[in-house]
């Protein structure tokens, strides 16, 4: 039988914060755990104690679904599972602890310790005490079980405090810091594998984000927009709400068609989206823009390919997965849950008028020269674009 | 204006079965397996409707067997004949344009150590009979072929094949594949040798999730559902009530007015037909008009991909496929059209339209009048 566990005991990396950044951090960190959590149900109190942060389940709530929130939640280092017994007495406490130690560790036969933490200073019996009393109980429960204060393989932890807390599990959560630290950015959505990924790092480090998808119907369908939002919606299961601008790019896409060369379609195109993206990022007050870009994957991801889309770009353009091969952003995909939506085969509007032989060396000169074509419809199409944004709000 | 043209991935129920579903569904909800009354009551719907089907194929209601659809009743052909008749022999024959609720099951056998022989088609999309009588042997005991083609209207001479099947031995198992046929042609499986035949409701005006194969008397079919023992044995679970009487409801409309509809269909077919290829670049796949189906057009564009076809007439409120709806799903070149001799620029270029007794000449012209428009337009697009 699973243990109903009464709370979690949150752990975050203290290191990286200092003084007066401290109560920023803590403070997004239990709005971050509130959020992902009323999903979950009803009835959690997130509190912070002591330089702790913890939740306090409800009587009733589903283990596992409350594991997947606080997963979810960046800044969470570890968390633990935690028992909370009333205080009556040394020998109530030991069989607290035993019963715990049968439930979570039935049958246990490995090395251990107690370690004991007392919150509450004015408790009768030192940390020391505990440890060694309860220690013995244990060995006498546990008679294949041993005790091993330098490297133990299982540690039981209590914290005494007006009541007890007892713990000994931890789950790893996803590191980073709580969005809402780190200002905000737009996330260039494609309905591929990288972009979401994308969203979901710039996220980890702390920063809110919207997102743009540019479709083109007919060209498009509405099930590769479906897929986008789809996409959102699993990333915001990690940011936090996203608003979605979903742009209609056809008219857009098709002059440059007609009047550029051909093989430079592909960078042009990305130029007036980068375009378009940092209209709504100035309007959501976003400080850059996010791509799933990686160098080399495709000939829009050479380094010259690049620095011909950032050129357009006042505001600075962060690729989280630059570095990253296709397999190891496949592996996050995977673990953060995208993947199998994002390999979903609908057309995205990237692909429908790929060039056979698109450039991979593009010169910013030359593509300036080509855009030079587009002079005489191109503000209002590009006005146009704006004007009949669909804005969808996701998670 | 709205124009459902995609009647082959599935059609909107008629009223009369609509109207039996809700009845089954809500007040006479019973049992059919039940003791009771209720479930007495019920049990007249299931009787009624294999009577009515039995009928309509000049059959025994006996030789009904209801299932969940054109998929299931495929699978059982396939895989409940080899299996029960596997000491007579393990090869099987079909073509290379079946519906992968065929070719599907095929495969699964050929695992379990059968051995499939699929046979090549025409550019018409027809099966050739020299190749049928070269492929069968001493231990062929299934022979599955569709009646008509889903994606192209191609129609297989099915009592020819039935013919060739049973001149080589009376007990190879002749199974059709008629779910794009049925309310379309008369089919009378006895009279024309046929041993199996699949049936899906919701292809004519019926309900989705029924469907029923046709078994002749005497054949050994191994059942694939097991369980409460319903339906003799051979297909265990609650009967599906109102799939059941909507099913049966909807086919003694459809073929009470078989011969008129049939007509009424290729007039729109041929109405559609004779303006698409008014438009430079259009042609039409498949068999004449008056000899394929009456109800499916194959149509290739030119230099327009039928993704993007399909999304332009859908701003128009037109409904047609690209492929067939059932292959949709998977982005690969439809089979059916690489087995024709289909460039893969061409199969690329096809769209489906098919047709129900529900559409009218004003459709076609209005569908006519939007593809004049836009296809011009959607070349200058294209993919280069």
């Amino acid at each position: 039988m699973q243990l109903m566990y009464h709370a979690f005991l949150i752990k975050y990396a203290e290191i990286a914060i200092k003084g007066k950044n401290r109560y920023l951090f803590e403070d997004a960190l239990v709005r971050e755990i509130r959020r992902s959590l009323a999903r979950t149900g009803e009835g959690f109190k997130v509190e912070k104690e002591q330089g702790r942060i913890y939740v306090y389940c409800p009587e009733e709530y589903d283990y596992e679904e409350t594991r997947s929130a606080l997963e979810k939640v960046f800044g969470i280092v570890e968390f633990c599972p935690v028992m909370i017994y009333e205080d009556q007495g040394t020998e109530r406490m030991a069989e607290d602890v035993l019963s715990y130690m049968e439930k979570t560790h039935p049958g246990y036969s490995g090395s251990f310790k107690v370690h004991t933490r007392r919150a509450k200073k004015s408790y009768p019996v030192t940390s020391m005490e505990v440890n060694a009393f309860l220690g013995e109980r244990i060995l006498e429960a546990f008679p294949a079980s041993h005790v091993d204060v330098h490297d133990p393989e299982l540690v039981l932890r209590l914290e005494i405090r007006e009541r007890i807390y007892v713990y000994s599990l931890s789950y790893k959560g996803p590191g980073g810091m709580p969005v809402g630290t780190s200002g905000k950015a737009m996330v260039l959505l494609s309905g591929g594998i990288d972009s979401p990924v994308a969203g979901y790092m710039i996220a980890k480090r702390g920063v809110t984000i919207d997102a743009v998808y540019f479709h083109a119907p007919p060209y498009t369908s509405e099930r590769a927009k479906q897929k986008v939002v789809d996409l959102a919606r699993i990333v915001a299961q990690y940011s936090g709400r996203i608003r979605l601008h979903v742009v209609n790019f056809t008219d857009i896409q098709l002059y440059i068609y007609e009047q550029c060369p051909h093989d430079e379609l592909t960078i042009i195109m990305r130029r007036y989206m980068m375009r378009i993206a940092e209209h709504f990022a100035e309007e959501c007050r976003c400080l850059g823009l996010v791509t799933g870009e990686s160098i080399g994957q495709v000939a829009s991801q050479t380094m010259q390919s690049l620095a011909a889309t950032d050129e357009v770009c006042t505001m600075p353009v962060y690729r989280p997965v630059i570095g990253m091969d296709k397999q190891e952003i496949v592996e996050l995909a995977r673990k953060i849950g995208t993947f199998d939506t994002s390999i979903l085969p609908y057309e995205d509007c990237c692909t429908i008028f790929v060039a056979k032989h698109p450039v991979t060396k593009p010169s910013v000169k030359v593509i300036r020269k080509s855009e030079t074509k587009l002079e005489e419809k191109i503000d209002a199409l590009m006005e146009e674009a704006i004007r009949t944004t669909e804005v969808i709000e996701v998670g | 204006m709205e124009a459902y043209f995609d009647n082959s991935a599935t059609t909107r129920v008629c009223a009369e079965a609509a109207e039996i579903v809700l009845r089954t569904m809500t007040e006479e909800y019973g049992n059919p397996s039940a003791m009771h009354s209720k479930g007495v009551e019920a049990e007249q719907y299931v009787r009624k409707a294999a009577e009515i089907l039995a009928g309509i194929l000049k059959v025994q209601p006996k030789e009904i067997l209801f299932t969940s659809g054109g998929t299931e009743s495929d699978n059982l052909a396939l895989i409940g004949g080899a299996l029960a008749n596997q000491r007579a022999g393990r090869h099987i024959i079909t073509t290379a344009v079946e519906h992968p609720a065929v070719t599907g099951p095929a495969a699964f056998l050929e695992e379990q150590g059968f051995e499939v022989t699929y046979l090549p088609v025409d550019r018409q999309g027809v099966v050739r009979l020299d190749a049928l009588r070269d492929a069968l042997r001493e231990d062929t005991i299934l022979v599955s072929v569709m009646m008509v083609n889903n994606e192209t209207g191609s129609r297989m001479p099915v009592e020819e094949i039935a013919e060739t099947v049973h001149r080589k031995n009376p007990k190879i198992l002749f199974h059709v594949d008629a779910i794009q046929a049925f309310g379309k042609y008369r089919i009378f499986p006895s009279r024309m040798g046929i041993d199996l035949l699949s049936v899906s409701s919701h292809k004519f005006h019926g309900p989705k999730g029924a469907g029923f194969l046709y078994i002749r008397n005497g054949v050994k079919i191994r059942p694939l559902i097991l369980g409460g023992g319903q339906q003799n044995g051979m297909r265990s679970g609650t009967d599906n009530v109102p799939g059941i009487a909507g099913m049966a409801a909807a086919a003694q409309k459809v073929c009470g007015n078989l011969e008129e509809n049939a007509a009424r269909l290729l007039q729109l077919k041929k109405r559609m037909a004779e303006g698409l290829l008014l438009i430079p670049g259009v042609r039409i796949n498949g068999m004449a008009l008056e000899e394929g189906a009456p109800h499916i057009l194959s149509v290739t564009v030119e230099g327009v991909r039928s993704e993007v076809l399909l999304h332009t007439l859908e701003e128009k409120n037109i409904y047609v496929s690209a492929g067939s709806a059932c292959s949709s799903h998977k982005r690969r070149p439809s089979a059916v059209l690489t087995a024709m001799g289909l460039s893969k620029a061409d199969i690329e270029s096809t769209v489906r339209i098919s047709f129900s007794e529900e559409n009218t000449i004003e459709e076609v012209d209005y569908a006519l009048q939007v593809l004049r428009e836009v296809v011009p337009v959607l070349r200058r697009f294209a993919r280069r």
